[in-house]
């Protein structure tokens, strides 16, 4: 089974010094299901199948997984609508 | 319940009452939980004036609650910067109130078109993400208060104050993962 990919590149904002990309993490919690953070992921930022099975399989088995990136104001909407879906999301500066 | 079916543009399934009575229960419970934290929320002359909803600036101290709305930031490493805890309560106080209109809203669909009585689901696509959402949502309250483990076995020993609730837990668990199949196939 296929979807239509649809993948986001980090959008890089240069802004004077802070021009660090900001990164969107998803962390592994006990409850969420695989199947479900998977759909999750492809639903709220339109990735394939694949990428959002290796991104939620990343979160199953690393602990953790970078899901997307860019300016603050980008990464502060996908955290809340990750909160809205219930996964559990946090944002921070890439160093 | 056998599990849900897609039938064209919906998603369908059959609970019966006492199904029916668990899922509206625990929803219905989640549902207070939000309204109670909204009350929460600083009064605010100025919000009042502007019309912008200002959440509280901390997390709940209540563990279920504060899974429902975590931090923006991750803030139990050893010790968070200052800035990182300005930031996650400015954050929170921006974004909470539309969360918890979210989560509420979601619930409310559910309450909406689970029959009290038992008896046939009929979802739209949409109603279904409303599901998926309000069903996690009460995991992530049960798993908190049960203390779920990922590798939770089926079930506990009969003299663990858990093991009747496990067995709704998982039955959950099979819910949502069966709706989750049907609307992405």
């Amino acid at each position: 089974m296929t979807t239509p990919v649809e993948q986001h590149k980090p959008e890089v904002e240069s802004v004077g010094s802070e021009d660090h990309p900001w990164l969107t993490v998803v962390w592994n919690d006990p409850v969420n299901l695989m199947s479900y953070v998977t759909y999750v992921l492809q639903k709220i930022f339109g990735y394939s199948r694949e990428k959002a099975t290796k991104l939620m399989l990343d979160v199953h088995h690393k602990g953790r997984a970078i899901v997307s990136s860019g300016s603050k104001e980008k990464v502060e909407t996908d955290v809340a609508k990750l909160h809205a879906a219930g996964l559990w999301a946090t944002m921070q500066q890439d160093s | 319940m056998r599990g849900w079916r897609r039938r064209g543009e919906q998603v369908v399934a059959e609970v019966d009452r006492q199904e029916a009575a668990i899922l509206r229960g625990l929803v219905g419970q989640v549902l207070d939980m939000l309204a109670a934290r909204e009350q929460d929320a600083p009064d605010d002359e100025l919000a009042e004036l502007t019309g912008i909803r200002v959440g509280p600036s901390t997390a709940p101290d209540d563990p279920i609650l504060s899974r429902l709305l975590p931090d923006f930031h991750r803030l139990d490493d050893d010790k968070p910067s200052k800035e990182d805890l300005d930031s996650a309560a400015a954050l929170r106080s921006l974004h909470e109130p539309e969360l918890l209109e979210f989560k509420t809203g979601v619930a409310q669909i559910v309450m909406d078109t689970c029959p009290p009585d038992g008896g046939q689901i009929h979802l739209s696509v949409e109603q279904a993400d409303a599901w998926l959402s309000a069903i996690n949502d009460v995991r992530l309250a049960l798993g908190t208060a049960l203390d779920v483990t990922e590798d939770m076995p089926d079930e506990l020993p009969e003299d663990d104050p858990r093991s009747s609730h496990l067995g709704v837990y998982h039955w959950l668990t099979w819910v949502q993962e069966s709706l989750v199949t049907a609307v992405s196939s």
